[in-house]
């Protein structure tokens, strides 16, 4: 390898000394091209496979974990879900809009690769601060428009999603998206070529030069002239990612399909090894069979390329016919590459010469990169309480209208979110949303994060977003199911960025084992980080949870619902403000201790709210995080345009302030509303449960009026809140509410 | 009835249409690859929303030039109830079946929420079962739909009453606030002469189920019990 070629690559000094000695020869180029990309951090997880090891990944209802393009869980009546979370996030910082449009064409594939059908997507987007740079509105409305655009023309709707802006972000914007597939268990395809003889098919778009070393790409910070990367961006075509879903979904009935995989990162390479090696079989394959989009792709190109829309099929060799013909019905192009060999070798050839030769089993196990943890030295951690405002309606005012807590349906109504008509509980109207599954059931969906705590403190604030997700998900009436992870990172090898990672490992596999939630996916991404000013993103781990609703009378939305019902809240309030919106917003403190997950006291909680909502005693759940307590209370009353009268003399807490009562972030509490007929019935619940928790107010009037004791806090007309919440992201774009 | 579905490459929202008139009493759906030619043993058409063709050059552009159209023209000639919704609509336009042309939405944004809606003219065979003037809650979900006519055009249309939805508040009331695209005079649905040709930007398939709507209603099943209603009275 030539110096030059050296720099045109990732690979380390080591990884080509060991790939050399492995194979015992020097690799041909286009060898050397299908190990960079396969040995990329984006496709081999190098640097964290050790830590992900430690997450739990088995449940009575994990049918596929992870290792798989999804996890899939069983939910009865012979029906499954599957569930995954893929980010676009450098692609997105350079080409916006067709970085995040093709990272739902990704997510997409990943889940028809399971043999299951998308249903519901959900983003979870990170920007700079768009009250103040220009740039990131500009990425905030593209990337919007990205997926609206293919997300909408594919006919997945967009039915939730978490969006936060921090300066730490301007540079480095990231977009998640994560993906719900429904199907039926007897469907249930596995990425693996096990047969000798079975042919190799590619379906879908042609393979060209866009995306070219996306995953390497994706494997390092970006660069100071990052602009000029935009060919490693992949094209979008949603309609071609269309024909070639609905093509699929109909192939898969004729049973021929016996193994498939989506053509991500890394392309090729990628597909086949990590194909060959899970069905413990070779692959060969003749480039010259590809559908080329420019004549002159050469074979390293062609096996690297990340062009979008293919999929790679295994089909018996006597018993394709069916499905080829169903493929040919929507006009989707396809190309016979190659068979199925036993010997474990990747082989390629270019006009019948074999221009590549690699054991699959090298290829999907490169040398593990050792990283180091060095903790940051911790900071002096104000314990003292700051001192607040004194008006705190007009606090709870510019809370309201933060980005951050804003509403976010100028986002969300660019998507749509009911195709497909399953989508119960939409996005705006409860905590989590909710969509019809072909048995009966329910699935409830959110995704959560929050970058400013897990920056404080990784451990708390990666399970925190576990914590939080559950509890979104148990709002609605549903018992979590599983949960999908994104973690994402500055460069792994700063060690305190790599001591922040394993601690969010930690955080989240330990928070799981302890409430019994499996991981079944998840994706890493580091390298979020601005090679010119060095500065890395704040942390950011983000958790998708699903969970599962039996009856459809458990459904359970934020909104107040009647005038009259009493308030409960559930949890105890903790100094807990590190990172929270009330500090980093008004009091612009960046510091603090930040909420601790207590898996214990949320299980508790979390069971407890179940139970009551089975027992039809709640008329509205929400629960309590960011902004606290009076958000949560605004949050009821502004879809319901009712007001509430609330006194927080009892409310359970550890000796504090009246505004940090009102904005702490402690996690394990709900907010609920009971009709007046059954306050007794909750109560007895409440006290048995041992769950900390007091009667707080009730629906009243058409303003939430706060008070602690005899002193006021807050008083502020419903109409007046919703106007502010409403107008701040639309005002700030530019466009009147 | 038999109700035709046609299915081009793109459609999105073929299988929401098959569902809601499974689930309505006496229709009988059943889902047509665009290119097929035997539409004719059907008593009415549903050509459904999403993005035919991937809506390449204009919306619906390509499907109203695909030679199935010739196909539609001829049953729409013949009297045969035929609704477009959303890239429906966009389709009949495309296609001269239906007046104007649906245009960005005024916004330049995708536009999904649920709308209310007045019923114009209840002499179509998917309206007869409302009220003039009834109230309809349906979602939108398009990014082309506002519609625009010449002035003497739109004049003509009213003037037919071949206009058969406005966007309204809840009291039924037409106005600009109340407008989601910026459509002219609120229009939301229109139909040819005869009234056996609806074209329509809200999807009345998505509001059959009452679990889909926040307020449990089930209005987009009256648009479908209407069609239904049609062949009992044998029509």
């Amino acid at each position: 390898m030539t110096e030059t070629q050296q720099v045109l690559y990732g690979l380390t000094h080591d990884e080509i000394k060991y790939a050399k000695r492995f194979l015992g020869r020097e690799p041909t180029e286009v060898e050397w091209g299908i190990i960079d990309a396969e040995w990329s951090e984006h496709c081999s997880y190098k640097s964290s496979r050790k830590l992900l090891k430690l997450l739990p990944t088995a449940g009575k209802s994990v049918l596929i974990g992870p290792g798989y393009d999804a996890g899939v869980l069983d939910v009865g009546d012979g029906f499954v879900v599957s569930m995954h979370i893929e980010s676009h996030n450098h692609p997105s910082a350079v080409d916006p809009y067709g970085g995040a449009a093709t990272g739902i064409g990704g997510v997409l594939r990943d889940i028809l690769s399971v043999g299951t059908r998308p249903v519901a997507l959900i983003d979870v987007l990170r920007f700079g601060d768009i009250d103040k740079n220009i740039h990131s509105q500009w990425l905030l409305r593209n990337v919007v428009r990205g997926i609206a655009d293919y997300g909408n023309c594919v006919g997945v709707p967009t039915v939730a999603g978490e969006v936060e802006f921090d300066e730490s972000f301007e540079r480095n914007c990231l977009v998640d998206v994560a993906c719900i597939g429904v199907g039926r268990r007897e469907d249930l395809i596995l990425a693996e070529a096990k047969s000798p003889g079975d042919i190799v098919v590619i379906a879908g778009g042609s393979t060209g030069r866009d995306g070219i070393r996306g995953a390497t790409f994706a494997s390092k910070n970006l660069a100071k002239n990052a602009d000029s990367e935009r060919s490693s961006v992949q094209v979008p075509d949603p309609f071609m990612k269309k024909l070639l879903l609905d093509s699929i979904l109909e192939a898969l009935k004729t049973g021929e399909i016996k193994g498939m995989k989506d053509l991500g990162g890394g392309g090729l390479s990628s597909a086949l090894s990590e194909m060959a090696s899970k069905g413990g079989a070779g692959i060969e394959l003749e480039l010259k069979l590809l559908n080329l989009r420019e004549p002159d792709v050469t074979p390293t190109e062609a096996m690297i390329s990340e062009s979008q829309e293919r999929m790679l099929l295994v089909l018996g060799k006597e018993k394709s016919e069916k499905t080829l013909r169903i493929l040919r019905k929507y006009e989707v192009p396809i190309a016979i590459i190659g068979r199925v060999t036993d010997n474990g070798l990747i082989t390629v050839k270019s006009g019948g010469k074999v221009v590549a030769k690699l054991p699959a089993g090298f290829l999907v196990n490169p040398p593990l990169i050792a990283r180091y943890e060095v903790a940051p030295i911790p900071k002096q951690a104000t314990t003292k309480e700051l001192k607040g405002p004194a008006n705190l309606s007009r606090t709870l005012l510019t809370l309201l209208s933060s980005p951050n807590i804003a509403s976010k349906r100028w986002i969300y109504e660019q998507y749509d979110h009911e195709v497909g008509v399953r989508t119960v509980l939409k996005p705006g109207q409860a905590d989590s949303s909710v969509l019809k599954l072909p048995n009966g059931k329910f699935l409830a969906v959110k995704a959560d994060g929050n970058s400013r705590i897990a920056s404080l403190d990784p451990y708390n604030g990666a399970a925190g977003c576990v914590a939080e997700a559950c509890r979104n998900v148990v709002s609605v009436g549903a018992e979590p199911l599983a949960l999908v992870d994104h973690l994402q990172f500055g460069d792994p090898s700063d060690q305190e960025v790599y001591w922040s990672f394993s601690e969010s490992v930690r955080g989240i596999s330990n928070y799981c084992r302890e409430v019994g939630l499996p991981v079944v996916g998840g994706k890493v991404s580091f390298y979020n980080q601005d090679e010119h000013t060095k500065k890395p993103i704040k942390s950011s781990p983000v958790a998708l949870v699903t969970g599962l609703i039996h009856n459809r009378k458990h459904i359970t939305s934020m909104a107040l619902k009647c005038e009259g019902d009493a308030i409960f809240i559930l949890g105890r309030t903790r100094l807990e403000l590190g990172g929270s919106e009330y500090y980093d917003r008004i009091l612009g403190c960046g510091e603090g201790t930040p909420p601790k997950v207590r898996p214990e006291e949320d299980c508790r909680a979390n069971s407890l709210v179940l139970r009551l909502i089975r027992a039809g005693l709640l008329t509205s759940v929400h629960d309590c995080s960011k902004g606290g307590i009076g958000l949560a209370l605004a949050e009821m009353c502004i879809p319901a345009q009712k007001g509430v009268k609330i006194d927080l003399q009892e409310a359970p807490r550890n000796s504090m302030s009246a505004d940090s009562l009102l904005f702490a972030e402690t996690h394990g509490r709900f907010l609920v509303s009971v009709g007046p007929s059954r306050v007794g019935e909750v109560e007895r619940m409440l006290v048995e449960s041992n769950v900390p928790h007091a009667r707080i107010g009730e629906v009243r009037g058409r303003s939430l009026a706060v008070r602690l004791g005899r002193k006021n806090l807050i008083m502020l007309r419903v109409d007046k809140m919703a106007r502010v919440w409403e107008s701040s992201i639309p005002r700030t774009m530019g466009e009147s509410a | 009835m038999n109700v035709a579905v046609v299915r081009f490459p793109g459609s999105n929202c073929d299988l929401d249409v098959v569902a809601a008139l499974g689930a309505t009493k006496g229709l009988k759906p059943k889902l047509v690859w665009h290119e097929n030619d035997d539409l004719e043993g059907f008593d009415a058409l549903i050509l459904p929303g999403g993005f035919s063709f991937g809506d390449y050059l204009r919306a619906g552009a390509i499907a109203a030039r695909s030679p199935s159209i010739v196909r539609v023209r001829r049953l729409a000639e013949r009297g045969v109830p035929i609704l477009g919704i959303c890239n429906g609509f966009q389709i009949l336009v495309e296609a001269g079946l239906l007046p104007g042309s649906l245009l960005r939405n005024s916004g330049l944004r995708f536009v999904c929420k649920w709308v209310t809606l007045r019923v114009e003219n209840n002499r179509t065979p998917f309206t007869r079962r409302s009220r003039r003037g009834e109230v309809l809650r349906l979602p939108i979900a398009h990014n082309e739909g506002r519609l625009f006519l010449p002035k003497d055009e739109l004049a003509a249309l009213n003037r037919k009453g071949r206009i058969v939805f406005r966007y309204t508040n809840e009291k039924g009331e037409p106005t600009p606030g109340k407008n989601p695209n910026g459509s002219q005079e609120n229009i939301a649905g229109i139909c040819n002469e005869d009234g056996n040709v609806l074209g329509m930007m809200p999807h009345p398939e998505r509001a059959v189920d009452p679990i889909l709507s926040s307020e449990g209603r089930s209005d987009g099943l009256a648009i479908f019990e209407s069609l239904a209603g049609l062949s009992r009275s044998g029509n």
